[in-house]
C-alpha cells in the first residue's frame, strides 16, 4: 500500500504499470484519475490547499480501511496540490483484488473517502472571480451509505 | 495550555492567518471557538455558521465537544473537497 501526496504531476501510465506489477495474485486492477475540469470555460487554474501534518496519515488509513474492507491485495492513492490548470490530473487511486468486484467497490469506497474526509479544499480561480469549492450533500450521502462510515 | 491553532481554506481568510500559538483554559474545540470570536469581527465571521466548520484535534476529525485535554495542535476549516 503507499498514499503519496505531492505538488509535482505524477505520470498516471508508469504509475500503473509499476502497482500493477508489485502486486501478486491479482485477477483485477481498477484505477481512477480525477482531472481539473472548466464547467464555466474561464477557469484560468484550481488552487488545492491541505494539512501537510494530516493529509498523508489520512490518506494511508483510508487505503488500509478499503484494502481491509474489500480484502484488497493492494491499494495506492495519489493526490496532488498547489496549483493546476484544466486537463491536469488531480488525483488517482489504483486497487487490486482477486475479483473485478472488490476492486471496483475499493476504488468506489476509497474515492468517497477521499471527497469528503481528506483535507483537501478546491479553490477555483477564474480571471475576475475566485471561489472555494462547496462540498456536496451527494458526497456525504455516498460516504453514508457505507456501513462503516462515521457520522458527520 | 498552550497550543496552536491551524486555519485552512475560506477558514483562514476570514481569520487573517494560517496559524497561531494561543494559552486557553477552554475544555473544548467549541470553548475556544468562543474565546476566539470575541477577538475581532474576522474570527465572528469565520464560525459564525458552525454548522459549516469541521474541527481536527493533534490531525484527527473531532467536533466541538471534543476535549482538548493534553492536545497540542487543533485546526478549523470548511468541509473537505478532496478527490
Amino acid at each position: 500500500m503507499a498514499a503519496r501526496v505531492q505538488e509535482a504531476p505524477f505520470d498516471f501510465s508508469a504509475e500503473v504499470v509499476a502497482f500493477q506489477a508489485d502486486v501478486q495474485n491479482a485477477g483485477a486492477v481498477v484505477t481512477f484519475t480525477g482531472v481539473v475540469r472548466d464547467d464555466s470555460g474561464c477557469l484560468d487554474h484550481m488552487f488545492i490547499e491541505h494539512y501537510p501534518a494530516m493529509t498523508e496519515a489520512a490518506l494511508q488509513k483510508f487505503a488500509l480501511q478499503a484494502m481491509e474492507k474489500f480484502g484488497l491485495e493492494d491499494a495506492l492513492v495519489i493526490h496532488r496540490y498547489g496549483v493546476l490548470t484544466p486537463g491536469e490530473a488531480i488525483m488517482m487511486v489504483a486497487t487490486a483484488a482477486r475479483h473485478r468486484k472488490d476492486a471496483f467497490a475499493g476504488a468506489d469506497y476509497l474515492m468517497d473517502y477521499l471527497k469528503s474526509r481528506a483535507p483537501f479544499w478546491k479553490k477555483e480561480v477564474s480571471k475576475d472571480h475566485t471561489e472555494w469549492v462547496a462540498s456536496k450533500v451527494q458526497d456525504e450521502d455516498a460516504l453514508a451509505a457505507w456501513s462503516d462510515a462515521p457520522k458527520s | 495550555m498552550k497550543l496552536d491553532i491551524l486555519y485552512f481554506a475560506w477558514v483562514r481568510e476570514r481569520v487573517g492567518k494560517s496559524q497561531e500559538a494561543v494559552d486557553t483554559n477552554a475544555k473544548t474545540a467549541g470553548d475556544l471557538v468562543d474565546e476566539l470570536i470575541l477577538r475581532d469581527a474576522g474570527y465572528a465571521a469565520a464560525f459564525s455558521d458552525l454548522s459549516a466548520i469541521c474541527v481536527a484535534i493533534d490531525q484527527e476529525l473531532g467536533d466541538f465537544t471534543t476535549l482538548l485535554k493534553d492536545c497540542r495542535e487543533v485546526a478549523f476549516f470548511p468541509p473537505m473537497t478532496g478527490g
